[in-house]
């Protein structure tokens, strides 16, 4: 890279959403800086500047210049530094992969949230919508290693990032992600051995703990 | 490319099912219009779209592709000799993406909203909610002819399918978008003189009497 290429990633350290992208940079190999925002207290004069419409973070600043929206920052990276390719080279394959992550981006945390914010029946459905959306999963990656096929890949950034919340869904909703879907658990294990996986996964105590403080202040307990 | 074989599964009020069509349209392709019936879904919709179940889809050689806007950009990809629809610039790229995402992510729910309706009040709600998407939006277009700048593109494609539902909007919800969003009405006329766009979207008038036919066999009216 360019030594006068500049990237800031407006992060916060919990969310699952910063990690997808940290994780996308560190296959790419690309240097970065980081400013933690507290979205809790109060969201900095830049993040409010770079994404007026949602204020949210992940933001991944280009030489001064914001994309917003973590799926869209993994494939501006892809696209902006093409080597190793993340997203598959024919067309086709393109689509699937766009597929599967507009999928996960529709369903897996939003479904995790229903079981840490409900109670009772409620998180009893939430849990096996949860669980439903990971055996679908499941079958989308057959008896591949990867989403990508034999290579870690678009797919496998865009949902890896995720799973560091699962260990908070287990807890709550009482259930183990190895006995329901050990397919899925093997492929969590195979990633987190990656370089860029490993040194970008938050602790999921430390994720627990935080959405313990969340769920006070939802009013769940 | 002669002998392609392109199938699209659509039910003709979708604004998303209009997008495929334009686009199709834009490249100057053959393809085979299939209507589906619904609330019935064929057979041939529920195997080429298992996951979601949902209209449109294009099937080429056999091979489905789900989700409109990943349809719009395969279209791009595959047929890229002419009229191209999204930037090649990666940064604008992201922009047109991202733009994209925000129409799917709030305009068609705030549009259920006001259609739907079951009171006054939930119809003001959306009322009130989609003038505040068009007013983003106008400001996004800014002084341009279209979103993508000179040329009609990819975030226009994305849009325009939503005018077939709005007089559906204004005779729900009790107002004028042309009043109140004339910069977007002014974008709208300008898209409508496209061949490509006029002979893709439906008759504005015929999708409030399916409105109205729905509302009836849901108990709303």
């Amino acid at each position: 890279m360019p030594t006068d290429e500049q990237l800031l990633l407006l992060d916060l350290w919990v969310s699952p959403f910063s990690t997808r992208v940290k994780i996308a940079l560190a296959e790419k190999g690309l240097s970065y800086e980081t400013q933690e925002e507290d979205v809790l207290g109060g969201k900095s004069d830049l993040l409010l500047k770079s994404n007026p419409l949602y204020a949210k973070v992940p933001v991944l600043l280009h030489n001064g210049k914001p994309v917003v929206e973590s799926t869209n920052i993994v494939y501006y990276i892809d696209e902006t530094w093409p080597s190793p390719q993340l997203l598959p080279a024919c067309s086709y394959g393109k689509s699937r992969a766009r597929f599967w992550a507009d999928f996960i981006d529709k369903k897996v945390f939003d479904a995790g949230s229903s079981i840490w914010k409900t109670k009772g029946e409620e998180l009893e459905a939430a849990k096996k919508e949860f669980i439903d959306i990971l055996k679908k999963l499941e079958g989308a990656m057959g008896d591949k290693d990867y989403f990508g096929g034999d290579k870690f890949g678009f797919v496998d950034v865009i949902l890896i990032g995720l799973t560091t919340w699962f260990y908070v869904y287990e807890k709550y909703g009482g259930f183990k992600i190895e006995k329901e879907c050990p397919k899925f658990a093997a492929w969590i294990n195979r990633c987190k051995k990656r370089d860029s996986v490993a040194k970008n996964y938050v602790d999921p105590e430390r994720t627990y703990e935080f959405v313990g403080m969340l769920r006070k202040m939802h009013g769940v307990e | 490319m002669g002998n392609d074989e392109l199938i699209l599964l659509n039910f003709w009020p979708s604004m998303f099912g209009s997008r495929v069509k334009i686009a199709l349209e834009e490249k100057g392709l053959d393809y085979e219009y299939r209507e589906e019936e619904l609330p019935n879904k064929s057979p041939l919709l529920l195997r080429m779209n298992p996951v979601h179940k949902k209209v449109p889809v294009l099937i080429h050689n056999g091979k489905p592709i789900c989700e409109s806007n990943i349809i719009v950009q395969y279209i791009d990809e595959v047929w890229n000799d002419k009229a191209p629809l999204l930037p090649s610039d990666p940064y604008e790229k992201a922009q047109a993406r991202f733009c994209a995402d925000y129409i799917d992510k709030k305009l068609y729910e705030a549009g259920k909203k006001i259609t739907w309706y079951k009171n006054k009040e939930g119809a003001e709600e959306g009322k009130k909610e989609v003038l505040e998407i068009f007013k983003v939006l106008e400001g996004a277009l800014g002084d341009k002819p279209y979103f993508g700048g000179e040329n009609f593109g990819y975030v226009d494609i994305s849009l325009i399918g939503f005018y077939m539902w709005f007089h559906a909007y204004e005779t729900c919800g009790n107002f004028s978008i042309e009043v109140e969003c004339p910069k977007l009405m002014a974008w709208v006329k300008r898209c409508l003189e496209r061949k490509t766009v006029a002979k893709s979207l439906g008759d504005p008038k015929i999708v409030y009497e399916i409105v109205l036919k729905f509302r009836k066999s849901w108990g709303l009216d």
